[in-house]
């Protein structure tokens, strides 16, 4: 049993069968990625798990709770953050206001009416959200607007809006994706230094196979909406099938 | 001071002072001299000005902050005005439980508007808040105006709920069980605010000017600023800058576990009750309420009200508030004969001509100006008059620290930044 239990999960749009059967098991404290090539279904998985598509069959399970029929920000505070493709933040606020609303969800829930409270006074948050942003190096940047950063900020800033609420589970949708390779590898090391600091798993999807063999601990090959293997990065590097499906001569 | 950052405790005073000195600061011209009648100190305009104040605050807190554009909210208005004037005709003519009565009934309605409107966003919110507006219209100008009482009785409910077409009115027979009935020359009795009549005033001479101070417009200074105070509050908490999370970015709300219904839920309640304080207040200062308050055209007088003077900031509905309704009262009385005289110096031919030119644009082509002032403020000045302001102010200080500005200046999308 994993922090996360995929089990028989089934998606069909229409004549399309998405995702048939997948099962997956991710645990805790690990950063499994999730691999295949396009169509094979990884970003119908990841909405599965996030609430934003409900799967037509199977379970999926969350910390003992299963996931299935609640709504996307219930289900983040169950504790799974996620990062989005192209940085998903709030680009007409500022990088600390961006910082204050996840803390505020964690402290306060889904909805409450602090209408007459003023933002000045929460300075633990503030805090919170100064020590977060120092973490990723954005310190200095925290009065900017948030629209105006350039791309590697936004995901920098993407990724402290997640980690400050302390989730479980971060999953990631890409996250270097149309980023040069400096980026790249300051994203990695990023999440190296993240995974180090933290108790945290990780579910990853990425195309770059640089970034999957320097972060994973262990791999799913999704193809035409199965997993294909699960097994470690070593032994997924030399498997035949794995070869003929998706990694061709790359590696 | 007042729980308020020092920038924004500063504006809250500069709006103090500029409301309590108005019936000066709108009178700047002498009785006796041809630009008397552009000034604006007389109660009923003044009135207006914050009435309507309170109104586009109470727009701005859902459109400038969350970014849902209620083309309804005018119903509010409506309903704040019929709850007031049935409080005026049940109990008595204090305005004070006229006022709660208006803002307990408008919020209802806006609980129930909001949460059928809401489930859509966009064009679609705009539409079905349009929608309700209008059949509230029709329901108070008709269907709620049907004599309830019976055919042969005269009682309260003769002309119905709302009195339709003539409106809702006091009489001499209305109950009243907390006051007086009729005064004691027989005369309908005036709201008041524990004994001080809302239309009493006194009038100071000065020299060749006259100021002309009303209970009426005081008192409704005194409830505009409670909910200018009210809404920077609101604007400066964290619900507020949840609101304007959801404007920029639902999705991300969503995944950072918030749900954004009950916050636009929330923010639709409140401006919905500042419409119904206002419309309350409208019955106060005037007791009569119709229809016609509800009718589309008021609903997109906020509308108007908020952009020109700049969605999203603090002072900026505020501002357009007083520029509409100053054109609506001003404008409008210029006629003909008025241009004749200013242009008198030109030759007659070209005199003629010149009034020919301008006279489309004023009396009761005043509308026209203001589309091309709105056309021109959309166009040019997104952000409206505070951004004009803004963009004035930078030009006087930048000059000494232009490339300071250049270098560091973040920018702010117009409307977006309640930092005014």
């Amino acid at each position: 049993m994993g922090i996360l239990d995929v089990k028989d999960v089934g998606k069909r749009f229409g004549g399309l069968q998405a995702l048939g059967d997948v099962n997956l098991s991710v645990k805790e404290n690990t950063c499994h990625a999730i691999i295949g090539p396009n169509g094979a279904g990884k970003s119908t998985l990841l909405n599965c798990l996030v609430g934003k598509l409900i799967p037509d069959t199977g379970s999926v399970m969350f910390d003992g709770q299963s996931v299935l029929g609640r709504s996307p920000h219930e289900i983040n505070q169950m504790g799974i953050s996620r990062v989005f493709q192209t940085p998903e933040i709030f680009g007409d606020l500022s990088v600390m206001e961006n910082m204050m609303i996840p803390l505020f969800a964690k402290r306060d829930g889904a909805f409450r009416l602090h209408a007459i409270e003023s933002v000045f006074n929460e300075r633990a948050l503030r805090a919170e959200a100064e020590e977060m942003l120092s973490e990723v190096g954005m310190l200095e940047k925290q009065d900017m607007h948030a629209a105006s950063m350039s791309r590697g900020d936004k995901r920098r800033l993407e990724m402290a809006m997640c980690l400050v609420q302390n989730p479980k589970l971060l999953l990631l949708d890409e996250p270097t994706a149309g980023m040069a390779r400096a980026d790249t590898n300051n994203t990695i090391d990023l999440l190296k230094e993240i995974k180090e600091k933290r108790d945290i798993t990780i579910a990853i999807i990425e195309h770059d196979m640089h970034v999957v063999f320097s972060l994973a601990d262990r791999i799913t090959v999704l193809a035409q909406g199965t997993p294909l293997v699960e097994d470690t990065p070593e032994n997924i590097k030399g498997h035949p099938k794995v070869q003929e499906a998706y990694l061709g001569e790359s590696v | 001071m007042f729980g308020l950052q020092k920038q924004d405790a500063k504006l809250l005073l500069i709006v103090i002072g500029l409301t309590m000195l108005a019936p000066f600061i709108l009178n700047p011209f002498p009785e006796s001299s041809g630009w008397a009648q552009f000034n604006a100190g007389y109660p009923d305009l003044m009135q207006r000005f914050v009435i309507f104040g309170i109104f586009a605050i109470g727009f701005n807190i859902l459109f400038g902050l969350t970014g849902y554009l209620s083309f309804g909210h005018a119903a509010f208005l409506g309903i704040g005005s019929y709850a007031a004037m049935w409080m005026f005709k049940l109990f008595g003519m204090n305005v004070l439980p006229a006022l709660g009565l208006s803002v307990v009934m408008s919020g209802l309605f806006a609980v129930l508007i909001g949460y059928v409107s809401l489930r859509r966003s966009g064009i679609y919110f705009s539409i079905l808040t349009l929608a309700f507006a209008m059949m509230s219209y029709a329901l108070a100008y008709s269907v709620l105006a049907t004599d309830m009482d019976g055919p042969d009785k005269q009682g309260l409910l003769q002309k119905g709920l709302t009195g339709g077409e003539t409106g809702l009115q006091l009489t001499l027979s209305d109950p009243r069980i907390l006051g007086q009935q009729a005064t004691d020359d027989g005369n309908l009795p005036v709201p008041s605010f524990f004994g001080l009549e809302m239309r009493s005033a006194t009038e100071l001479s000065v020299g060749d000017w006259v100021f002309t101070f009303s209970v009426g417009y005081y008192f409704s200074a005194v409830v505009m600023l409670i909910a200018f105070y009210l809404s920077i509050r609101i604007f400066r908490s964290p619900f507020g800058m949840m609101l304007r999370a959801i404007k920029s970015n639902q999705q991300r709300l969503n995944y950072t576990g918030l749900n954004p219904k009950p916050y636009t839920l929330a923010a639709f309640v409140i401006s919905g009750m500042y419409a119904g304080l206002a419309g309350g207040l409208m019955a106060s200062m005037d007791p009569l309420a119709g229809p016609e308050r509800m009718f589309w055209t008021a609903s997109g007088e906020v509308v108007l009200m908020t952009i020109l003077g700049g969605a999203g900031t603090l002072i900026g509905p505020v501002l357009g508030a007083g520029a509409i309704k100053y054109m609506e009262n001003i404008l409008s009385k210029i006629n003909s004969d008025i241009l004749h005289t200013w242009f008198a110096f030109l030759p007659d031919g070209l005199e003629d001509f010149v009034v020919a030119i301008i006279y489309p644009f004023i009396g009761k082509g005043w509308h026209l100006t203001l589309g091309l002032i709105f056309m021109a403020v959309v166009i040019f000045l997104p952000g409206g008059i505070v951004e004009g302001g803004r963009r004035i102010g930078s030009m006087f200080k930048g000059r000494a620290k232009k490339t300071d500005a250049a270098s560091g200046g973040k920018t702010v999308a117009p409307g977006q930044d309640p930092a005014e």
